[in-house]
């Protein structure tokens, strides 16, 4: 084997993509030269083994303004104004080294989003950690928190929402999915393209170091007990910089001097360089001795492959060179031109004065290797899905209630959100712990809903079905607030793609997507794939994220899901099924995650939603509240403690089921809501007129919920354990 | 009445202050730190956030940057100066305000609600409060936990310069409504002159109905109308 070839394998290519490599190049690249391939071909880069299916997604709507395949997605809310969002995951690194890999997470979606001139209004992150009791997750959780506040804050960009769940699947990986929200005029969108031959380019922000050199290399393969040895792989934040940064360049927007921008995320030099000039078919020249750089000493090769963050490549018009400086000198950034745009479609580079790579653009931007890898049913799926409801034992309700509603998976997440703050930029009407995230729009009446998650369990269970309910679910939550879905972005976690299970997984939960995302018209805008989430062949549960962005046109017209006051009638609009496959109440209670994932009728879950929203906009629900994990009773328990002050309830639950299962059952497309008693008729007729089950299930008010015949707990006690569920078990890892 | 509102790289703040002193109708600009002259100001924020990344020491950087000569100048000269969370950091850094703030005894960020006993009104931004007034304004720090030497805090409470406390919803100074720390639950206090108030919880924060809060109003306003205090 050339000297070469065994290279290319280490940095993570196959033998035949090396052959292919050479053969689109005419002869064998040097080690810069394959530094530069290797990781725009990772799969990080390329989506090589994702992207003969990612295309199935619905990607289109009167709505959107920019779709997948920019540094995020846009989407229209009227008035002039554009919302930009994304999100991505940081899973690899944030294993790795908790704090900074979470900490450069926030950072990475944070430069995605003011890249295309927005300004971040909001953070969302969804993290997915081991079993509670595994000695490794305390510590885990501790520095990935630590780390999304120590960013996130310093950024001044509320942190909203987000979700956190644990579960065994991921005790080897975890999952850190950052999401953002920017704001935009709609005429003032910037892009990542590299256009107008002549025009220079721009190198802003920090220095270059050696962190994070092939940390796109190292997110592409499966973790092993060396993975530790890794963490030269993982970047170091810097958020004071990047606030610098994203000051900068929100002022540079302001002039009419860019040409296109793109940070340096994944890949850094490299992939901002290429993709930009890839988009616009141009070539470029760089000269990298020019690129600030933190030591002495450094080569070409860490030059391009650094990932040091909080970094951009702008490119900018000609004759515009002082006026760009000046920007950055205010705010103390380097800024250097280092090149500049060519008509070649070639990028050449330079190393004081000698070129040190050639490389035609187009194959490396657009022909990394495309696989079509097989994919096939696991065969364990039908031992784990087969559950038999009538043989699992009754057990005491009352304590059963009591085990799910201080599961740290429904418990209350105060702990991790009171670290972060989610007031700065005084826009927060509802912060972390609604069902979603309402973020007012200043200057109009409007307000952003946002909400983010995914089932994993259900995925596991039904890869298409989970998908396809963690859209309907981030939308539910939507409307349950008062807002209008618009659009959402993906995450898609998975394990190796290269085991058809695995890649069986990925394309069913790919479908589900598609399917919610018709129905309900919201379409993606933009996504992440994380592959190879998986260590020592053990794979994560597939796990595809989803942040949902909905509209409120008046900020005034939302609910909270808190009982608002004694006397109002509490509603259910959707039925309840025997339908604890894949349950919390499963899991916490009988030590089983089985069963098949609830049923979704999308059609159902559309009307719903329609109906909850139509009740909140005539100003008849005092509160609403979307009935997922936990079943109904989680929901009630949550109703009753969130509000202003806790509030009781007496409900009584009609109809055939076992208790146990009516009342945690995850049945989808319901909705706890609470009216005034004088408006429960019409919202209970109304609801019939349009097709829709709902029902009176009892009345808001005492010091106890009361569920008769099955639960009865003074509300204090609920408020207790749901809101120390979550601390006790992670307090003690706060030293650790 | 014109406001001036100062910007240190990594102030995060700045714009939330903004908007509030336009809500309650006055006029503001953004000073930027390199600015040597504070003229035509009548009073001077200092806002919150993590200026110069908070690296070495809150506020120990931002207090060499060139308007922080000025704004002794103007605080020796009688006139207000209001230094909010980053703010008050910066305004004991530079030794306007006594007293030091350090870590948080949880050693973590906290963000949230917090109950405030308004325990002076004898100030130019405590006089439109009753005495005694429990009000709730949010706080948001990492390093909002004050202490001061016991000479300094017995001056503190003799000469009425401790402003707002720490309390819970009845206005008790209990340790569990403590939320960083510090000593005697203190929140925010003033200079000797009554000038400059340095305060962790954010009024900023609490000015506009839709967020469901305007008591941190009263903390501007009362700059407007301080005749007679």
């Amino acid at each position: 084997m050339s000297d070469m070839r065994s290279q290319a394998i280490s940095f993570g290519l196959k033998s035949e993509e090396y052959d292919r490599i050479v053969e689109l190049m005419g002869r064998e690249p040097n080690f810069t030269e394959l530094g530069i391939y290797s990781v725009m071909w990772s799969e990080h880069c390329s989506y090589k083994s994702s992207r003969a299916h990612l295309g199935k997604l619905p990607t289109e709507g009167p709505q959107v303004i920019q779709g997948p395949g920019e540094n995020a997605g846009v989407v229209d809310i009227g008035d002039g104004l554009a919302v930009v969002f994304k999100m991505e995951s940081h899973n690899h690194p944030s294993y790795i080294e908790p704090y900074q890999g979470a900490a450069t997470g926030v950072g990475g979606i944070l430069r995605d989003v003011f890249t295309m001139g927005a300004r971040p209004i909001a953070n969302l992150n969804n993290l997915r950690f081991g079993a509670p009791d595994h000695p490794k997750t305390p510590y885990l959780v501790n520095g990935v928190v630590h780390g999304i506040g120590g960013y996130g804050n310093c950024m001044g960009v509320p942190t909203v929402g987000g979700d956190t769940q644990f579960d065994a699947s991921y005790n080897g990986n975890i999952l850190v999915n950052a999401m953002t929200v920017g704001l935009v005029r709609a005429d003032r969108i910037f892009k990542g393209t590299a256009s107008g031959v002549g025009n220079p380019i721009f190198y802003i922000g920090s220095k270059t170091g050696r962190d994070g050199i092939h940390g796109a290399t190292m997110a592409s393969a499966e973790f092993s007990e060396e993975t530790e040895s890794k963490r030269p792989t993982v970047q170091v934040g810097d958020p004071f910089t990047e606030k610098l940064l994203l000051e900068a360049c929100l002022e540079l927007f302001e002039t009419d001097l860019v040409v296109g921008i793109q940070d340096m995320g994944a890949a850094g030099l490299t992939s901002s360089s290429m993709e930009m000039a890839g988009r616009a078919g141009s070539g470029i020249r760089m000269h990298l001795d020019r690129v600030p750089m933190r030591e002495e000493g450094m080569t070409p090769y860490e030059l391009m492959l650094s990932e040091s963050q909080e970094r951009m490549l702008v490119v900018v018009r000609q004759g515009a060179e002082d006026e760009v400086k000046k920007i950055f000198d205010k705010w103390d950034l380097d800024c250097v031109a280092i090149g500049e745009v060519t008509e070649t479609g070639r990028a050449e580079l330079f190393w004081h004065g000698e070129q040190i790579a050639d490389l035609e653009v187009g194959p490396l931007a657009d022909e990394a290797p495309k696989y079509n890898r097989p994919y096939e049913r696991p065969a364990w799926l039908d031992e784990v899905r087969a559950l038999d409801v009538a043989s699992l034992p009754m057990p005491d309700l009352d304590e059963a209630f009591r085990k799910v509603v201080a599961s740290p998976n429904i418990a209350s997440k105060e702990w991790i959100f009171r670290q972060y703050d989610h007031m700065v930029q005084t826009n927060t009407v509802q912060g972390p712990g609604g069902d979603a995230a309402v973020v007012r729009i200043k200057g109009t009446s409007k307000a952003v809903a946002l909400s983010s998650g995914c089932n994993g369990r259900y995925c596991y269970l039904n890869p298409r079905r989970g998908a396809a309910i963690a859209v309907a679910e981030t939308a539910r939550n939507v409307s349950a607030v008062g807002g209008r879905p618009l659009a959402i972005t993906d995450c898609l976690n998975f394990g190796n793609p290269e085991r058809p299970e695995i890649m069986w997984q990925f394309v069913e939960a790919i479908e589900g997507i598609r399917e919610a995302c018709d129905v309900l018209e919201t379409p993606v805008v933009s996504g992440n794939v994380s592959l190879y989430n998986e260590t020592n062949g053990v794979g994560i549960y597939p796990t595809p994220m989803i942040g949902m962005v909905g509209l409120l046109d008046d900020v005034e017209k939302r609910t909270a899901q808190g009982f608002a006051n004694d006397g109002d009638v509490i509603l259910l609009i959707g039925e309840t099924l025997e339908e604890i496959g894949g349950s919390e109440y499963l899991q916490v209670v009988h030590g089983r995650v089985a069963g098949d994932a609830p049923q979704l009728n999308l059609i159902r879950e559309k009307a719903v939603q329609q109906f909850v929203r139509d009740v909140i906009q005539e100003g008849q629900a005092r509160s609403a509240h979307d009935v997922s994990e936990g079943g109904l009773a989680a929901a009630l328990a949550e109703c009753c403690i969130t509000g202003a002050e806790p509030r009781g309830a007496t409900v009584r639950l009609e109809g055939g089921l076992r208790p146990d299962v009516h009342l945690f059952s995850e049945s989808q497309s319901r909705y706890i809501l609470s009216v005034p008693a004088i408006h429960a008729k019409r919202v209970l007729d109304k609801a019939a007129s349009v097709g829709l089950p709902a029902s009176r299930l009892g009345t808001v008010g005492g010091s106890r919920l009361v569920i008769e015949g099955m639960i009865d707990i003074p509300v204090a006690e609920i408020n207790h354990l749901w809101r120390n569920g979550f601390a006790q078990v992670f307090e003690q890892g706060t030293h650790g | 009445m014109k406001f001036g509102v100062l910007v240190f790289p990594g102030s995060n703040c700045d714009a939330d202050c903004f908007n509030t002193i336009e809500q309650i109708g006055q006029p503001v600009r953004y000073v930027w730190h390199k600015e040597t002259s504070l003229r035509g100001l009548d009073c001077v924020v200092v806002p919150g956030g993590f200026s110069f990344g908070d690296y070495l020491r809150c506020g120990a950087i931002a207090k060499q940057s060139p308007i922080m000569e000025e704004v002794r100048r103007f605080a020796a000269a009688g006139r207000p100066v209001i230094g909010i969370c980053n703010g008050f950091q910066i305004l004991t850094e530079a030794g306007l305000l006594p007293g030091a703030l350090i870590s948080n005894q949880s050693l973590q960020f906290v963000c949230k609600n917090q109950y405030l006993r308004v325990s002076n009104t004898r100030s130019p931004f405590t006089h439109l409060f009753r005495n005694g007034e429990v009000v709730e304004m949010p706080v948001a720090h990492h390093d909002g936990n004050y202490v001061a030497d016991p000479g300094t805090l017995k001056e503190l409470e003799d000469e009425g310069q401790i402003v707002f406390q720490y309390c819970d919803a009845e206005g008790r100074l209990t340790p569990e409504s403590n939320p960083n720390g510090s000593v005697n639950n203190i929140a925010g206090i003033i200079n000797r002159s009554r000038n400059v108030l340095g305060m962790m919880p954010h009024p900023d924060r609490c000015a506009d109905a839709l967020l469901g809060n305007t008591v941190g109003r009263k903390v501007f306003e009362g700059v407007l109308s301080k005749v007679g205090i």
